[in-house]
């Protein structure tokens, strides 16, 4: 505590702090995208390991035999679902009656508060089925579900064949400790988001769909398959779920620990494992499976079916079959047995997946980075936010030398009035409001004059709003508050920063990846700005850095990762789908990225463009 | 233009020593003046020190501004009321109704409308608020929200009152000082202007009735919204020096929560200043008037327990809230220090424990009333702090109750060392618990030790700052009577540690 008593030692420590402030900050920025960056190098990252007991000693046997049966049952339902131009639903029905499952229907409706262009739905009527096996040796508390979704045109087909096996093969042992629900759901996400929001008696984004008849016990794991062809060369594992959720890392060690058992092969976010860390082309490739999957958990979207499970929590993963020209093929029956086997060990659990980690980044399948060793990357970030703030308030505090003692000279500046930090803080947010009701509200508006089309109008419109904020808030508080004045903007930036600093930190801890991204553009943004710098050179640095075209920029990097490059104007169109997708995914499935940008993020950017034009 | 003459001539009065006779009454040195104008003595007096003192002096007269300040107090008022009518009609009421760091167990609207209910219909008592709230409820229970913002006014206008009067004294208390030279000559730059002192009592409306904990507090319909009301008018009530009225409410407030015990002697300390009693064991005055305030404080405490008996029937009430408060049976998570404490404890040392964390929430008087009994107003405002930071149940009303005196003592600012630190933490905390919270209970990612260390980091916070004010006040008064600019013997700058 002698640090925070002793005036000396304080004043010796602010004033190397103020003194050397913009020297530590442009450190500190570096340091945390080194280490960032520095991550995915092998030997700082843990290698994974099974930590629930009930999963790692127990051996069990796989012993499904039935791949070619459920390959037929695949084209059987393939044929049905063609004729019935849907899901055939009765023929699931029948087919999973006949398989001794307890069967029920659930209907869904749910009108889009815009057309989704990229999956051509408007108003989505649709249903799920599912089957429950009980469980035979033990009290039906717990449940496992297993899910394949049935897609339109002709694919996953083999998916839910592959799910009508196991439920006939599963319903002939005995060992089941967990009732266990095959659900085959139709429109993807949004059947998956009727039926859990139906499992549990809760209705929080507006969903329409009848009560389900059955239930089972609570859920402890999901799984979700993705099966598009006879065989498969490599299975690749989902994590990312609704807002940067993950499941607990024993489910993704378990997947490994089979696939290795079974011989199977394993990617994550597409990659296979690198055995040449020690190259600069290994530490490429996991650098770029780490950086995929921060940029898929920071758009807040569930990548797979699984996503939805998380939120109700339930450890949930997808596992997607991936056919390529590899010559090595692994056949249905191989993936028939994964699945038991994963199952069987889930079914062996005790409690809740819990032992192992939740927040971590995967570099490789068999690496991981756990939140100690990335959380001091942002921390850095946020420190130059702090430091930053800290030499602002020891300015404002002693225009004359520092008197930390108290015992100073000359008297505190007149402080500037409330009027004048509170005008462009509330303009500010009024137009994240703005920016976060117009678009859906105004799109018939927009239709009726402008000729585009529903989705082209609320993204535009969203743009439109975006832009117009830049030209707002520091023509307005002028008029209210009069001449700004060189307090005025400290404090205002002051306030700013803390704010932008708390912003990223509560961010960061929901959703790491997301929070690291926007600091990264937005700490030197927020950290440089004056009203006495360029201003025409720093405005465009300013807009550069602002978080829509953060969007940009993680769009481009994206598709380069995915090694599928765009150019400049598919990416712009890509750019407004993802605008549009994000909207849609906060009305459907609650993903809170997009409010977060919009009443949060952006009035905060706002408040620092405000600083930039200060008079 | 006399008066403005007369205050120079206390000036004079105080820079040449030989003009100062010991036995002159201070009324009439409005002759000294006439008697001795010695030019000399006009030059050695600083012109840059003259003024504010001679406007300072100027206030003598009317002693305190009483400008019409009901205008304003009434607009924040009609805003905070309707802050608060708006959210009580928009759906955060409910979600802000079941957060944990603003209702607990002991004040939770809905536990107390539970008790209501089974009393009333199988007479079976079961407690979780004293009997005269829940006799309480009995009236109000339908018109809920208005009471509680009236609740939430009262406490305003009662704080509001208080420190205006406060204030008055204060300045009389300087002005006295001042005008009997006691104060050294270079402290000038610390005396408080009436300027300043204006808009105190506003402010600290303004804080109690806007301040977010406040309003998320009403909104829940937290019953810690009445207690700090019965809180503020125990203080109001002092400061107006009603002796009976201030036993009265403390026995009040003393049988909602116990804890408010420990404001009995800032209350006596009080009363005894006013009256011109010396805090001295070998008086027999001091004694007097303490039994008496005893007296009057027991009394009214046995009225109140004997009227919930008799509301009753029964002394049920008695065990399950006041052992309820003492013995912290409910381990809900809340902001305060106890719950992750006691849930790792082991059951043997339980009892210890509680001692031990009990006795630390009363302890503190002792050392406080013996260092600040010159200062019961101060003393009064640390007690509320301490007993929001340490009592059993905690929640974010209490914090408010003692955040809305900050402004009464802004003048201590320029003796705060760790304010940027302090309110960087608080802020952060307060943005984290709800993080922390949905990340522990919803997503399951997280576990109780995350939210516990943001629970820790946050009273550590509001202890840093309640410190950093204690030092600030006693370091002011230091000055006050040393002089501002310190000198060590050898005549070099000293500058004070405290270690």
């Amino acid at each position: 505590m002698g640090l925070l008593s002793d005036p000396n030692r304080r004043k010796a420590i602010t004033s190397l702090l103020t003194r050397l402030n913009t020297p530590i900050c442009v450190v500190c920025y570096l340091a945390g995208i080194a280490w960032f960056m520095g991550l995915a190098f092998e030997p700082f990252t843990l290698r994974t390991y099974m930590s629930e007991n009930a999963m790692g000693s127990t051996m069990v046997e796989e012993r499904f035999p039935s791949g070619e049966r459920a390959l037929a049952t695949a084209r059987e339902f393939a044929a049905h679902k063609k004729k019935v131009g849907g899901m055939p639903v009765d023929w699931l029905v029948k087919t999973m009656r006949a398989q001794g499952l307890e069967v029920f229907t659930q209907s869904f409706s749910r009108n889009l508060p815009f057309p989704d262009e990229s999956k051509e739905r408007f108003v989505v009527r649709g249903t799920n089925v599912y089957g429950i096996l009980r469980a035979p040796r033990a009290p039906r508390t717990e449940a496992l579900v297993l899910s394949a979704p049935c897609s339109p045109g002709n694919s996953n087909n083999q998916a839910v064949g592959l799910l009508l096996g196991l439920a006939q093969y599963f319903r002939s042992q005995i060992y089941w400790a967990k009732d266990i629900i095959f659900l085959v759901n139709e429109h993807d996400l949004i059947g998956v988001q009727a039926w859990l929001e139906g499992y549990h008696h809760t209705n929080i984004t507006g969903m329409g769909y009848t009560p389900l008849q059955g239930r089972a016990g609570s859920i402890q794991a999901a799984l979700s398959l993705e099966l598009n062809s006879d065989v498969v060369t490599s299975l690749d594992l989902v994590l990312e779920g609704l807002n940067g959720q993950l499941p607990n890392l024993d489910l993704a060690n378990l997947f490994h620990a089979f696939c290795q058992k079974l011989g199977i092969l394993c990617t994550i976010q597409g990659k296979l494992q690198r055995s040449d860390w020690d190259t600069v082309e290994g530490y490429t490739h996991s650098a770029q499976t780490m950086l995929l999957m921060v940029l898929k958990q920071a758009s807040g979207r569930p990548w797979g079916e699984h996503g939805l499970f998380l939120r109700y929590h339930i450890e949930a993963a997808s596992i997607r079959g991936v056919n390529s020209f590899r010559q090595y093929k692994t056949d249905a029956t191989s993936i028939g047995r994964l699945f038991e086997g994963m199952v069987r060990k889930l079914n062996n659990l005790l409690e809740r997946l819990h032992q192992s980690y939740f927040f971590y980044l995967m570099p490789s399948l068999t690496r991981f980075v756990s939140i100690g060793y990335y959380m001091p990357a942002f921390g850095l970030l946020t420190t130059i936010l702090l430091l930053r703030a800290l030499d602002l308030w020891v300015h404002l505090g002693t225009p004359t030398p520092v008197t930390e003692d108290g015992v100073g000279e000359g008297e505190s500046p007149s402080s500037p009035g409330l009027l004048s930090v509170l005008t462009p803080v509330v303009i500010s947010h009024l137009t994240g409001v703005a920016l976060y009701t117009l678009p859906v509200l105004s799109q018939e508006m927009a239709v009726e004059h402008f000729p585009v089309s529903e989705t082209e109008a609320v993204v535009l419109t969203a743009i439109a709003i975006y832009t117009a904020g830049l030209a707002l808030p520091h023509n307005t508080h002028r008029l209210i508050s009069g001449e700004g004045t060189e307090q005025g903007w400290r404090v205002l930036k002051l306030v700013a920063l803390l704010y932008l600093a708390v912003l990223l930190g509560c961010t960061a801890l929901i959703n790491f990846s997301l929070g690291f991204i926007l600091a990264v553009t937005l700490v030197p943004a927020a950290a440089c700005v004056t009203p006495h710098v360029p201003k025409a050179l720093s405005a465009v640095a300013m807009v550069l850095l602002s978080p829509g075209c953060t969007i940009l920029y993680c769009v481009f990097l994206f598709q380069e990762l995915q090694e599928v490059p765009v150019s400049l104007a598919e990416g712009w169109m890509l750019f407004l789908s993802v605008i549009s997708q994000g909207i849609l995914d906060h009305a459907l499935y609650g993903s809170l990225v997009y409010p977060l940008l919009a009443l949060l993020v952006y009035p905060c950017w706002l408040l620092f463009w405000n600083i930039l034009f200060w008079k | 233009s006399l008066i403005s003459l007369t205050s120079v001539a206390f000036l004079l009065r105080g820079n040449c020593k030989h003009v100062r006779t010991k036995d002159s009454p201070p009324n009439i040195c409005g002759f000294n003046l006439i008697l001795v104008p010695d030019i000399k003595i006009c030059r050695l007096v600083n012109v840059k020190t003259v003024i504010p003192m001679v406007q300072l002096l100027n206030w003598r007269r009317g002693l305190f501004p009483q400008t019409k300040m009901a205008a304003p107090l009434t607009l924040v008022l009609i805003l905070s009321v309707t802050i608060r009518a708006v959210l009580f009609r928009s759906s955060l009421a409910e979600l802000i109704s079941e957060r944990v760091e603003v209702v607990s167990p002991l004040n939770a609207w809905k536990r107390g409308l539970f008790c209501y209910y089974v009393l009333q219909e199988n007479n079976i008592s079961l407690f979780f608020q004293t009997p005269l709230v829940i006799y309480l409820f009995h009236f109000v229970v339908d018109y809920a929200e208005i009471v509680f913002m009236i609740v939430d006014g009262i406490t305003a206008v009662a704080l509001y009152l208080a420190v205006q009067n406060y204030n008055k004294n204060v300045f009389r208390k300087q002005k006295y000082a001042l005008e009997a030279d006691r104060y050294p000559h270079d402290c000038l730059e610390l005396m408080r202007s009436p300027k300043e002192m204006h808009y105190i009592p506003l402010k600290v409306a303004m804080f109690y009735l806007l301040n977010p904990f406040t309003i998320l507090s009403c909104v829940a319909k937290s019953t810690c919204g009445l207690n700090n009301a019965v809180m503020a008018l125990f203080i109001l009530s002092t400061l107006k020096g009603s002796a009976l009225l201030s036993a009265i409410f403390l026995a009040l407030a003393t049988y909602q929560s116990i804890y408010p015990l420990t404001l009995f002697a800032p209350g006596l300390l009080f009363l005894l200043q006013r009256l011109y009693i010396p805090v001295n064991p070998c008086r027999s005055r001091f004694w007097f008037f303490t039994v008496q305030y005893s007296v009057m404080f027991i009394g009214s405490l046995l009225v109140i327990v004997c009227l919930s008996f008799f509301l009753l029937g029964s002394w049920d009430f008695i065990p399950s809230v006041y052992g309820f408060i003492l013995s912290v049976p409910d381990l809900t998570p809340n902001i305060g220090l106890f719950w992750y404490f006691f849930a790792e404890m082991f059951e043997h040392f339980r009892f210890f424990f509680i001692c031990v964390f009990q006795i630390n929430v009363f302890f503190y008087t002792i050392p406080l009333s013996v260092k600040l009994k010159e200062h019961p107003v101060f003393l009064i405002f640390m007690q509320i702090a301490i007993i929001s930071i340490f009592k059993s149940y905690p929640t974010v009303g209490d914090i408010a109750l003692y955040m809305a005196f900050l402004p009464v003592w802004s003048h201590l600012y320029r003796f705060l060392r760790n304010i940027f630190l302090v309110s960087c933490v608080l802020l952060a905390c307060t943005a984290l618990f709800p993080v922390l919270w949905h990340l522990w209970i919803y997503a399951g990612s997280a576990n109780s030790n995350f939210y516990y260390a943001i629970t820790l980091l946050f009273n550590v916070g509001q202890i840093l700052l309640v410190s950093d004010y204690f030092y600030a006040y006693l370091r002011r008064e230091h000055h006050l009577s040393q002089g501002l600019y310190l000198r060590r013997k050898d005549g070099s700058e000293a500058t004070l540690v405290l270690k």
